[in-house]
């Protein structure tokens, strides 16, 4: 079949069955557009800004597991969408991104809107290709969507040239993907297993050490079971929110820098750490020296590379968790007594009744934490929750009940302000049953204000709840612990009247400061059927603990602040 | 921890833009690179890259897995028995005195690549620590230029 690039962009997304992609057109990715405006085989999603788009294709992507697809034009549509690239890389999360170029002819030569797109993209993507000829489109389209969603997912940039995007050429999409290099290992060996079965029978203080990478494997029932069978208590890394699910009286709770008291002191205590998928980041391990000194490590993962990278791994298994946890149910019913760790999880049962997660409410102004627990009390399993970055997703993380995977979309690796309300665009476009809410905060919600009018133009009903202290409040709370309150440049008491904004934009606005006024908003956001904005009234000074400070031990954690 | 120097032999899938992928993910990483050659290797789609690196053992394993893990990596080979060979060229005025530089040719198994009006040039191809020693040597000539090619490694 004889087909331009542009077409075979369209045909490759309709074999993938892609179903939505979003983005922003400019001259060089036109002719993709012109075929866009001609088929029916997905949905365009038309957002305010391209950086938007790939978070909207992330959120997508995070919700579903599937991979998500954005188009941008060249240059300054590329380079816009490069924090959006670099938010998925950094969290493992599987897209493929098309960006117009300008021609071949003209690579090179400083034309309008040309910029090295490939070369700007190659640190923050899995892989990426400019395509030369249209005659490799198919193969590499093939490949892009392969790449991105096997072994460690992760995002795929594919940039366009203009005159391949009109060039003919035959098109045939391949049935099948064989490349001669990459080749992601998926079996866990059976010898490591079974050495890593051995040193959890001989453990006396095992834990499970949780990443996202349970998430990328769809292994959560997987780990649910494991951790049954042997009795041994979980801990969670605020990418694997959701995994054990908050009931489970297995899990300890999120642990690192503002994880709870007995997630660390577990770690710190534990004689076996076992890694499901997790990749030591500072912020979990604090002060590398101290951390989980007396454990021997189990670590499995799907990257080889991620092994060892940051701490030395006793029993290191390369291969998809979720395979790998099937291969250990078997012989950890042989061979693991869930009793034998009941002293051990007594201990740190009572570890969680000294320093449990707390905080001190009040009667005269919402407290953050309660904001985000009264929406879990609400509304629970019901909602998919996602958020911006700063103190709003620290307590959405540790105050919100989560109950299953992919229930939780935050910007983990990178920290990514802005990434919240697009995000949460992509999950509601995939899961239009459920309510999708985005806390965040006075600071970011600015970072991608525009998306309200992505949201109202598609009638994407998410429910964005600030948690108004009118202050960049995590950088302030650092200030405030470490800089002697001199707050350079975080004050953000002038703002806009955010009713009023998200009103011109079409969606609805509420001002709470009462308890009962935010519950009253709360119910009418929902019934709205509109994109909403809640812009809560909070303690301006509430802080995030407990904490580690940057650097510090897991074990000595600040569990309150003095003045 | 002491640096330790590592030859790296790297075979990847010799097409555009990999050897920005390479070289990027060292500079990126903040690796050394010592020396780097490519060359195709005939007959393949395929392209050998030799890296000279140093660094502490972790470090090593992890140059090691991170340049597996780019996507036209095919396979990279790091310990064994390598041959290992650098080439160097010296150009020497002619104004300088010679003596003794035969000599010295022939124990680094020398030769003069080319003589102009103005200068020679020689070129010894041997071991990188016996080029670093022949360079020493041939310094008393006052060498007004020199080149080394970086290393190119066999496994065995
Ligand atoms: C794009 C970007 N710029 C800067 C930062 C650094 N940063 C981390 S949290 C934060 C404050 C966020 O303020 P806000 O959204 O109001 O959330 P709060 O902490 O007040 O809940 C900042 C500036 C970041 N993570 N991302
Ligand atoms: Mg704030």
């Amino acid at each position: 079949m004889e087909l331009s690039g542009s077409q075979m962009v369209i045909e490759a997304l309709r074999k993938e069955n892609v179903s939505v992609v979003f983005g922003y057109p400019g001259g060089a990715i036109m002719n993709v557009y012109d075929e866009v405006y001609k088929q029916n085989h997905f949905k365009h999603i038309l957002t305010r800004h391209e950086q938007a788009a790939i978070h909207a294709a992330d959120g997508y992507a995070r919700a579903t597991g599937e991979v998500g697809v954005a188009f941008v034009t060249s240059g300054p549509g590329f380079t816009n969408a490069v924090t959006g690239l670099a938010t998925a890389y950094m969290d493992s999360i599987p897209l493929v991104v098309i960006s117009g170029q300008v021609p071949i002819s003209m690579i090179g030569t400083d034309a309008f809107q040309e910029i090295d797109a490939v070369g700007i993209s190659r640190p923050c993507v899995k892989h990426n290709y400019l395509v030369k000829d249209a005659k490799d489109l198919s193969r590499i389209l093939k490949e892009a969507f392969y790449i991105a969603r096997s072994g460690r997912p992760g995002p795929v940039h594919v940039d366009i040239p203009k005159d391949v995007t009109a060039q003919m050429a035959h098109f045939s999409y391949p049935s099948e993907i064989k490349m001669q290099t990459y080749k992601p290992t998926y079996k866990g060996n059976p010898r490591q297993i079974k050495k890593a079965i051995e040193a959890i029978a001989a453990a006396k203080r095992p834990v499970l050490y949780i990443g996202g990478g349970a998430i990328n494997s769809n292994a959560a029932n997987e780990v649910r079971e494991f951790a049954r069978i042997c009795g041994i208590p979980a801990v969670e890394t605020l990418m694997a929110r959701g995994v054990m699910g908050d009931e489970n009286p297995l899990l300890l709770g999120m642990l690192g820098m503002h994880g709870c008291y007995c997630a660390n002191m577990a770690m710190s205590e534990a004689d076996l750490m076992i890694a499901f998928g997790p990749r030591f980041d500072d912020r979990v391990t604090g002060k590398l020296s101290e951390f989980a000194k007396h454990a021997k490590i189990i670590h499995v993962d799907i990257d080889p590379s991620s092994i060892g990278k940051i701490v030395p791994i006793d029993y290191p298994i390369v291969g998809d968790l979720k395979n790998v946890v099937e291969a250990m149910i078997p012989l950890a019913k042989e061979q693991i007594q869930a009793d034998k760790y009941k002293p051990w999880r007594e201990l740190l049962k009572r570890y969680n009744e000294i320093h449990p997660l707390r905080y001190e409410d009040s009667n005269d102004v919402i407290k953050p934490q309660w904001a985000i627990e009264r929406v879990g009390e609400l509304l629970g399993d019901k909602a998919v929750i996602c958020t911006d970055v700063g103190q709003h997703q620290m307590w959405a993380a540790q105050f919100y009940p989560f109950s299953y995977p992919r229930q939780w979309l935050s910007s983990g690796g990178l920290g990514t302000m802005g990434y919240g309300l697009p995000a949460a665009m992509g999950a509601k476009v995939a899961l239009p049953n459920k309510t999708v809410i985005n806390f965040t905060g006075d600071g970011s919600i600015l970072m991608n204000i525009q998306e309200l009018m992505t949201a109202v133009e598609n009638k994407i009903a998410v429910i964005n709840i600030i948690l108004n202290n009118q202050f960049l409040g995590m950088v302030r709370q650092w200030q405030t612990f470490f800089y002697n309150k001199r707050y350079s440049s975080t004050d953000l008491s002038v703002q806009p009247d955010f009713v009023k904004l998200v009103e011109s934009f079409g969606g609805r606005g509420f001002r709470v400061k009462t308890k009962a006024e935010f519950d009253q908003a709360l119910n009418d956001a929902m019934q709205s059927g509109c994109v909403c904005m809640i812009d809560v009234q909070v303690d301006r000074f509430e802080n995030v603990l407990p904490m580690v400070p940057a650097g510090g031990t897991l074990y000595n954690m600040m569990l309150e602040y003095k003045e | 921890m002491d640096a330790i120097r590592r030859v790296l032999s790297v075979i990847v899938l010799n097409e555009d833009g990999v050897l920005s992928r390479i070289s990027g993910l060292f500079a990126g990483r903040g690796y050394n690179i010592d020396s780097l050659t490519v060359a195709p290797i005939p007959k393949t789609n395929l392209s050998r890259l030799t890296i000279v690196t140093s660094g502490s053992t972790a470090v090593l394993e992890q140059i090691v897995k991170q340049l597996h893990k780019l996507i036209p990596t095919y396979k990279v080979i790091e310990s064994g028995e390598f041959v290992e060979k650098e080439l160097a060229l010296v150009k020497i005025p002619l104004s300088e005195d010679f003596n003794g530089l035969d000599a010295m040719l022939k124990a680094y198994n020398g030769t003069i690549a080319s003589s102009s009006e103005e200068s020679i040039v020689l070129m010894v191809a041997d071991d990188y620590n016996r080029i670093d020693s022949f360079l020493k040597a041939v310094k008393k000539y006052n060498p007004t230029d020199i080149v080394r090619s970086g290393s190119v490694a066999m496994d065995l």
